[in-house]
């Protein structure tokens, strides 16, 4: 249905290819959480990779730190509609957290991210290793900011950024596809920005 | 698990419908409500909020979300409130062009989190900044229709008195004495009323409001931009609310 008067901003081809529908470009870097910004002391975190119940390899900051950092620049799609281009981020490949644990393949096909906020998300572990994701620890060349997930978070830059779980805490391997907070509560399970995957039946 | 996933269809998703605009209100300079009357009526619960949908001629789309300002059963069909942004692409369409009769495409509702219904209880500690009380009114007006006596303390920060929106609505609702108490943290401008502040958000500001309620607060529901929700959700942590008691939802994204 065409919108009466709506004839909407003068976009070039370029950036709108590089948009999926419904989103808009955004310069700044906007800030969404479903509670109060956690201040988590670097001397405090760890990240737990688990199997189901099972606690498999356990890093302390400085021991993360020492694992391979990979530099990836890509596009984020927010669900509430912003995308951001080409976004520098630095961090830790999932595929050289499950080498750095001594796994040749994932042991399972479904991961639930955990947070230290109680946040959770669900990512086939599929979209998770072969380049494709990364517990990023700098932005911009910096250390990333606690609003924006500091000291860690999960960047799955290819699916709406809810996926990308800040203040992250561990990967959890599931046997099922298990629907974290946001799945839970109406949005989409797999959550694909060119696919419009906002919400449960798009 | 208590909450319910969004609305779904019949088809299983949230389907989009066509909504006619049955009145424009002017609330301040730069906000306005827009009424629609909805081909589809949909329940939905306070503090929820919607989608909406622009196509243009070339079938560009354009998509935002707003938060519902009316209560669930409200006789006066769905409210949502836009500020006009000055470099927007969606809010200057609706304050310069649309116009009553005019059809949108909206669909909802959305929000499993940021939600409260009377038989949740209270208190309630609210604190919004801006047109971030919209989906603060919503729970607001909830419970005074249907005259709930839930203790309720609102802290609305604004620029000036004339930025506060609703204002007489919500004086009025102060007035009543049944339980609800506003206060608003004026930044721009001296305060006109005794309970006001004329400073932002601080811990000060949260330990005096919390002591307004009956008892620690049930649940705690910030929104706003980003800088207030950061602000007021760690003034309300430091003066003693536990985090997990606190829900917020920041706009501008």
């Amino acid at each position: 249905m065409v919108t009466r008067g709506f004839t909407g901003r003068q976009r070039s081809p370029d950036i709108a290819k590089r948009l999926p529908p419904g989103q808009s470009l955004t310069d700044v870097f906007p800030v969404l959480s479903a509670g109060p910004t956690p201040h988590i002391r670097t001397e405090d975190w760890s990240f737990t990779l688990k199997v189901g119940p099972k606690p498999l390899a356990r890093w302390d900051w400085a021991q993360f730190n020492a694992l391979p950092q990979t530099k990836q620049t890509r596009d984020i799609h927010c669900v509430t509609k912003w995308s951001k281009l080409d976004t520098p981020w630095e961090g830790v490949l999932i595929d050289d957290i499950l080498a750095a644990a001594g796994l040749d393949a994932p042991p399972s096909q479904f991961t639930l991210a955990h947070s230290f906020d109680g946040y959770s998300t669900n990512v086939p572990t599929a979209d998770l290793v072969g380049g494709k994701a990364m517990i990023a620890l700098r932005y911009e060349g910096k250390p990333l900011p606690p609003d924006h997930g500091g000291p860690a978070r999960l960047l799955v830059p290819h699916l709406y950024f809810w996926k990308s779980a800040k203040w992250v805490s561990g990967l959890q391997f599931t046997e099922r596809d298990e629907a974290g907070f946001w799945e839970l509560r109406g949005y989409h399970i797999y959550g694909d920005p060119w696919r419009e995957q906002r919400f449960t039946g798009d | 698990m208590t909450d319910a996933a969004a609305n779904l269809q019949g088809d299983g998703g949230l389907r989009w419908q066509e909504a006619a605009i049955s009145a424009i209100v002017p609330q301040t300079p730069r906000i306005k409500s827009f009424f629609f009357e909805l081909s589809r009526p949909f329940a939905f619960r306070a503090g929820q909020h919607v989608d909406v949908r622009l196509t243009a001629p070339d079938m560009y789309q354009a998509e935002r979300s707003y938060s519902i300002a009316s209560a669930p059963h409200s006789q006066q069909g769905l409210e949502l409130v836009i500020e006009r942004l000055d470099d927007g692409e969606v809010s200057p369409f609706f304050h310069d062009v649309a116009e009553v009769g005019d059809d949108i495409e909206l669909r909802g509702p959305i929000g499993g989190h940021f939600v409260w219904e009377v038989a949740d209880g209270g208190p309630l500690l609210l604190l919004g900044g801006g047109s971030g009380v919209v989906p603060l009114m919503s729970m607001i007006r909830d419970r005074a229709s249907h005259h709930s006596r839930v203790p309720v303390v609102l802290l609305f920060s604004a620029r000036t008195f004339d930025d506060v929106l609703f204002r007489d609505e919500l004086l009025a609702l102060d007035a009543r004495g049944d339980g609800f108490n506003l206060a608003l943290a004026l930044t721009r401008e001296p305060v006109r009323r005794a309970d006001d502040y004329g400073r932002r958000v601080d811990t000060a500001m949260l330990t005096e409001l919390l002591a307004k309620l009956p008892e620690p607060p049930k649940q705690v529901f910030v929104c706003g931009s980003n800088p207030f929700v950061e602000a007021a959700a760690d003034a309300t942590i430091a003066a003693g609310v536990a985090a997990s008691l606190i829900r917020t939802e920041r706009y501008g994204g």
